[in-house]
């Protein structure tokens, strides 16, 4: 009682229930607000996947016909993908990028989950140093390095050939993993550590009993990372691959499906949701996951 | 006497033990970081041989002639800064990666905002769907762009003749071609911004907001004086970042323009990668993409000493 007197002396002709009614419909209007406002956005940020699958579902002759609504589809037809699919190229496509991303991620993952232990929990020399230098390596983009790593590959005689990827790719990956490791690493409490040692568990053991069950959200999230970087680069393979039978999606769609002035734009669009699919799928279905990894790379840490 | 050696014995035979603690501590300590080492080579090597290394071989082969035979010094380097073309690339990519990051900053700010504002189960459904453009390679959403932005098909100047406007050249003409590739740059990334500011949102403690209505403060000025304070540190790590990622983007230009019209698009990687790898010149190549390091040196300074001042205030 006491604390409403104040207002009702200072706007006596308002009682509080009507202040409470257009408080409230304030609220209502900004909510009903933000809805429209963030269903126009979520509609103009769809355009272009909505235009990916419409385009992947017509006939050559409906997209080289100039009359008619582009966005709309007369016959829809699974042609493309069906002649996508059966292309003994894209076939090996599909094949080299997921080999390439099995691989990548794998190592990846070995190289920063025992990394992160080593520098979340056993204090040794250099390792702050290091730390830093992980930070400093995650900031380094690929398109600083692609020249001289296309002198290396060369001399490695690597040129061409799927396993450069693999030795170059967790250059992209390991720092950035590694990194979100410590911070989930170290959020761990000590306790459990020393709890863990009293009852004479080596450090591996330590590892893999406590730590990697403890720290498998983050685990997933540096794995979901590590995936997409690897399944999406396009600079690196653009760069080493050019032949059919070690490129990758998302390069040889570019290079095999455009020859020359003929652009093959339902082939080209039904390639191109091939292979967003898996990072889409994966996002659909670990979104949380995905979201986390995506956020605690500058948070965490 | 015999009481005082006494004594001595068992002070010394305390010095022993201890000792033998103190190797065995040792032996310890040193089974400790032998380990870390082992587990930490494979990182080591990955960041020596494959960041590090790199690095400095690009350096040195900057410093090459085009046939790699001669040590030439910054001949490359002078070279570059005296023609034109490569003085507009600066200016472009500075320009590409300005405007972009300050676009997608805003953006993102006004979706996090409105997603605030929305409760948890229809949050996520916008979320999720405007996470999209993240989420899908960029090579291959840029492909979709680019068959939008066709030159006789292209269904946003179908879209827009209905209406009765103008058929823009997307990626004819120069001012429209950076147009373009600035719009595709922030539908790709304003949903990174979107996610790290709903997340600093969040973080945000009720009580602030409570306590400034309490006060009498209208929407505005709790946006001016609780959100952007609290909110500061991530706005400024995510720009950093962002701008490190823009200033060095590669994908879009590549697949949208690939430099065109005229290589007033072009950006250092995009020009590094026609120079360097089809042109065939190596050091000039490298020469181009290195001068991104001074300023991805700069950014990561700023954003490492904000990091380490968070841990500090962290402990």
């Amino acid at each position: 009682m006491t604390d409403t007197t104040p207002t009702a002396v200072a706007d006596a002709d308002i009682t509080p229930d009507m202040r409470g009614k257009s408080l409230k419909q304030e609220r209502r209007w900004a909510l009903w607000g933000s809805y429209a406002a963030l269903t126009m956005f979520t509609f103009m940020f769809l355009i272009p996947p909505i235009y990916t699958v419409t385009t992947s579902l017509k006939t050559s002759a409906e997209i080289s016909s100039r009359d008619g609504n582009p966005w709309l589809i007369q016959n829809p037809t699974l042609q493309n993908f069906v002649e996508l699919l059966t292309d003994d190229h894209f076939q090996v496509f599909i094949w080299n990028s997921v080999k390439i991303t099995a691989v990548v991620v794998v190592v990846s993952m070995v190289i920063s989950i025992m990394a992160a232990f080593a520098l979340a929990r056993m204090r040794f020399w250099g390792s702050a140093a290091l730390a830093t230098g992980v930070f400093l390596t995650y900031l380094v983009p690929e398109s600083l390095l692609f020249i001289p790593m296309f002198k290396i590959v060369g001399s490695l005689g690597l040129m061409n050939n799927t396993w450069s990827l693999m030795l170059l790719y967790p250059t992209l990956t390991v720092p950035f993993c590694t990194w979100i490791m410590i911070g989930y690493f170290s959020s761990i409490p000590k306790e459990l550590d020393e709890a863990a040692l009293i009852d004479g568990a080596s450090y591996p053991q330590m590892l893999i009993k406590i730590f990697i069950p403890v720290a498998l959200p983050g685990i997933i999230a540096a794995t979901i990372f590590a995936f997409t970087v690897s399944w999406g680069q396009f600079l690196y393979p653009l760069a080493f691959l050019f032949s059919s039978d070690q490129m990758v999606l998302t390069v040889g769609i570019v290079t095999e499906l455009i020859r020359g002035d003929v652009f093959a734009w339902g082939k080209l669009m039904a390639g191109s949701m091939i292979a967003s699919l898996p990072p889409v799928i994966i996002y659909a279905f670990l979104m949380d996951y995905y979201i986390s990894g995506l956020t605690s790379g500058a948070t965490k840490g | 006497m015999v009481q005082a050696s006494e004594a001595q014995a068992a002070y010394k035979s305390t010095i022993i033990s201890d000792e033998s603690q103190v190797s065995g501590f040792r032996k310890i300590l040193r089974r400790r970081s032998t380990i870390a080492f082992l587990m930490t080579l494979p990182l080591i090597l990955v960041i020596v041989g494959l960041v590090a290394w790199p690095s400095m071989y690009s350096v040195y082969l900057s410093m090459l002639n085009k046939k790699m035979t001669a040590f030439v010094g910054f001949d490359n380097y002078a070279f570059l800064l005296k023609r034109s073309t490569f003085q507009m690339i600066i200016f472009q990519t500075c320009f590409f990666a300005v405007v972009a990051v300050v676009f997608k900053a805003f953006f993102g700010f006004i979706l996090a905002h409105l997603m605030h504002n929305v409760p948890g189960k229809k949050q996520r459904v916008y979320r999720g769907l405007l996470l999209l453009p993240w989420v899908i390679p960029p090579a291959m959403s840029t492909l979709t762009w680019w068959w939008l932005f066709d030159p006789s098909y292209s269904a946003f100047n179908w879209a827009l003749n209905v209406f009765g406007g103008p058929t823009i050249p997307w990626l004819g003409e120069t001012w429209w071609a950076r147009f373009s590739v600035i719009l595709v740059n922030i539908w790709v990334g304003t949903p990174f911004f979107m996610i790290m500011y709903l997340a600093a949102l969040k973080s945000v403690p009720e009580q602030l907001y409570e306590a400034a209505s309490i006060d009498g403060a209208s929407s505005w000025q709790k946006l001016i004086h609780v959100t952007l304070p609290m909110m500061r540190n991530i706005i400024s790590i995510t720009v950093l970042f962002s701008l490190i990622l823009t200033f060095a983007n590669f994908d879009i230009v590549r697949i949208l323009t690939n430099g065109g019209p005229q290589d007033t698009t072009h950006l250092f990687s995009t020009y590094a990668f026609q120079v360097g790898i089809q042109s065939g010149d190596i050091p000039l190549g490298a020469a181009v993409s290195l001068f991104m390091l001074p300023i991805l040196a700069l950014f990561a300074y700023f954003i490492l000493s904000d990091v380490t001042k968070r841990t500090k205030e962290e402990l």
